[in-house]
């Protein structure tokens, strides 16, 4: 039997008697690009907090390739391969953009908490750094710190710092929010680039990026995924009509 | 655009300016004492030189980690006693060199830093300060509660003369200070080597990180307590041997070595010389030891000085000097400082005068409320000031008044010329940027 890349079973999440994630199932294949979706409040942030360790969940149980992850530490999911961005940028603020791509990768790289080798004897590990940042297109701020970096400049680092680790299976926390239309799309066609062969679980409100990006898309309301399936299938959902995408698509339709 | 742009830059670890600069700082630490010829002069370099490696081993915790210590004599302190007692070792027959002591008295530290980091890294933020100042504070209670091993008032003696071996032999014995000068600076350029070295590593790099955003830090796969608790104990290792030489030098310890005033003095100077540098707490260290040895000579109320200048570095420039200096070169380089010479040339000079102007009333006050024994004149920069007329008092602020007022304008002037250079800089890396492809 093969396992999934990332298992959700009856997962639940409550802060004091407020239920925010009520009995969640997902079972995403390895490789499979999976889109988020769900009215604000649903509990997409909080779900992905969970998996990636920041919270601990109620009840339930969540697999990483079959291993259990519930009660570690966030560090002990990222060195099982788990990576994650976050919706509000999460960067290392004083460090240039090379030094928070390479800091990133460091402890996967082997180095862990090595303090006998220089950095500059890294060449393999400062290679795959500029070349990261090169298909980012941060190479001329390269030596900037990343509190001086425009906005979607940023976000571009975000998404830097998530995959230059190497995880293979990979949330994004909202990674074209604030983002004009312009910037959206070159900004997922640097997602797809960037995240060929790897599991993508993407948090996003944009129907276009959805559609355009997911295999198959995850809706979730009220803490319950109501939905898991392709997006023509999800599209035509009546349940998911009514509770969620009916209105969201018919007031795109109505801008267009 | 070039070929060259293209390929990965490699670093080199040992460039031009490296080798320019260290070997700089080997010859200035080997001339320094010919230079000073007085033995007060060497005194006063060995202190400093002792107070370098402490505050640059400060601020492997603050600048590098972003961990505010408040208890960092903890660890300088205990590294003078075990090598006290080492040094007394020595005398009563065991067969190691008294130059090995400090680094006897660097493990020390660094076991101390293993013992006690181990709970004051639990945590980080305010609660790592409080629970270092709680530590400290427990500590100095010990060292008054085990006379045995800390002397309780007196402290512990020692004799740094003793010892055999052949460099014994040969003279080497710390006789006269000269020697034990040359011991610290060999130290100083090891342990200033070491720890520059320690800031190029993954571990290093990581401190930065945990210190910008521990939480992004723990998603990267780092356990940032983890971190905190190897950087303490490499910064006690280094605070270790700073104490092993200050026990070489006055050949005693006293409890006073793991106050907390002298953790506030190693938290205020390393802060002064600037944290964000490698090079800071160096400065740091040299402005440390004025104060504490030469400004308090000059006047009873220095204290009050160095707080007045922490206060204004704290508001006006918390990069401390070491920042001041870089923003200074980063002009040269963009040849934008020549403009800057009339500003600063009016500045200091107004300053100065201000300056004058306010150490005349402190100084006068000070001799009318605390030393009005010894009579009411007091010398200021030369100039006789009698703190019983008021004509003095009116002088004192009118120069002070004076002073400030046209410092003030030329700070605007200065600000002004400053930040057209300002943009003109900018533009020039906007331009720099657009030509790498």
């Amino acid at each position: 039997m093969s396992t999934y890349a990332l298992e959700l079973s009856n997962v639940t999440k409550s802060f004091g008697k407020t239920a925010i994630i009520r009995g969640v199932n997902l079972a995403v294949n390895k490789g499979e690009r999976v889109a988020v979706i769900g009215p604000n409040g649903a509990g997409k942030s909080t779900l992905f907090n969970l998996i990636s360790g920041r919270f601990e969940p109620t009840s339930g149980s969540i697999k990483l390739h079959g291993n259990e992850i519930i009660g570690q530490r966030p560090y002990e999911i990222s060195r099982r391969g788990l990576a994650r961005s976050f919706q509000i940028t999460n960067i290392f603020s004083r460090l240039s953009v090379f030094e928070n791509l390479r800091c990133a990768a460091l402890f996967s790289s082997g180095q862990k908490y090595s303090f006998w080798k220089p950095l500059s004897k890294l060449t393999e590990l400062n290679d795959r750094t500029e070349a990261l940042m090169a298909s980012l297109e941060l190479k001329r701020r390269r030596d900037v710190p990343a509190s001086l970096l425009t906005y979607s400049e940023q976000r571009a680092l975000e998404v830097g710092l998530t995959i230059a680790g190497g995880g293979d299976v990979i949330l994004l926390d909202e990674p074209t929010a604030g983002m004009s239309h312009s910037e959206t799309d070159r900004f997922v066609h640097l997602i797809r680039k960037v995240t060929v062969g790897k599991t993508l679980l993407t948090v996003e409100h944009d129907m276009g990026v959805v559609f355009g990006l997911a295999d198959r898309i995850a809706v979730l309301v009220y803490g319950e995924v109501i939905a898991f399936d392709t997006p023509d299938k999800v599209r035509a959902d009546a349940k998911v009509k009514e509770a969620y995408l009916g209105a969201v698509l018919d007031a795109e339709g109505a801008h267009a | 655009m070039s070929n060259a742009a293209m390929k990965p830059l490699h670093f080199k670890p040992l460039n031009g300016v490296r080798i320019v600069v260290w070997s700089a700082f080997a010859v200035i630490l080997l001339l320094l004492p010919v230079l000073a010829r007085s033995n007060f002069a060497v005194t006063l370099l060995c202190l400093t030189g002792i107070a370098a490696i402490a505050c640059m081993s400060y601020n492997m915790l603050l600048g590098q980690a972003g961990m505010l210590s408040f208890g960092h004599a903890v660890y300088t302190g205990l590294g003078a006693f075990v090598a006290i007692h080492a040094m007394n070792k020595i005398g009563g027959g065991w067969p190691i060199p008294m130059w090995m002591i400090p680094l006897v008295a660097g493990f020390a530290g660094l076991g101390f830093g293993a013992l006690l980091g181990f709970v004051t890294t639990r945590k980080a933020g305010t609660p790592f300060s409080m629970i270092t100042l709680g530590v400290g504070e427990l500590v100095f209670a010990a060292a008054l509660m085990f006379p045995e091993f800390f002397g309780g008032e007196a402290g512990i003696n020692s004799n740094r003369t003793a010892g055999s071996g052949w460099m014994h032999g040969l003279g080497l014995n710390f006789g006269g200070q000269i020697q034990v000068y040359y011991l610290i600076a060999i130290y100083l350029f090891l342990c200033t080597a070491a720890m520059y070295a320690f800031t190029q590593t993954p571990l290093g790099r990581i401190a930065n990180a945990v210190r910008d955003n521990a939480e992004r830090a723990e998603f990267v796969g780092y356990d940032t307590r983890w971190v905190r608790y190897l950087i303490v104990m490499a910064s006690s290792f280094f605070a270790g041997i700073a104490g092993g030489l200050t026990a070489i030098n006055f050949e005693a310890a006293t409890a006073d070595l793991v106050h907390g005033t002298r953790s506030g003095g190693y938290l205020l100077f390393t802060f002064l010389g600037g944290v964000g540098f490698f090079f800071g707490p160096i400065i740091g260290a040299v402005l440390l030891i004025f104060s504490l040895v030469v400004l308090s000579e000059l006047t009873k109320a220095w204290q009050l000085y160095v707080g007045i200048v922490f206060l204004i570095m704290v508001v006006f420039a918390p990069g401390g000097i070491s920042s001041l200096l870089m923003l200074n070169l980063r002009r040269i380089k963009y040849g934008e400082w020549r403009k800057m010479r009339w500003p600063y040339a009016g500045m200091v000079f107004f300053g100065l005068i201000a300056l004058w102007g306010f150490a005349a009333i402190v100084e006068m006050a000070y001799q009318a409320q605390v030393a009005a024994g010894s009579g009411s004149v007091v010398t200021v920069a030369r100039i006789p000031m009698d703190a019983s007329v008021l004509a003095s008092w009116l002088i004192a602020a009118a120069v002070l008044l004076f002073g400030g007022i046209c410092f003030e304008i030329w700070r605007r002037k200065f600000n002004k010329v400053w930040g057209e250079g300002e943009e003109r800089i900018a533009e020039a890396i906007k331009k720099a940027e657009a030509a790498i492809v």
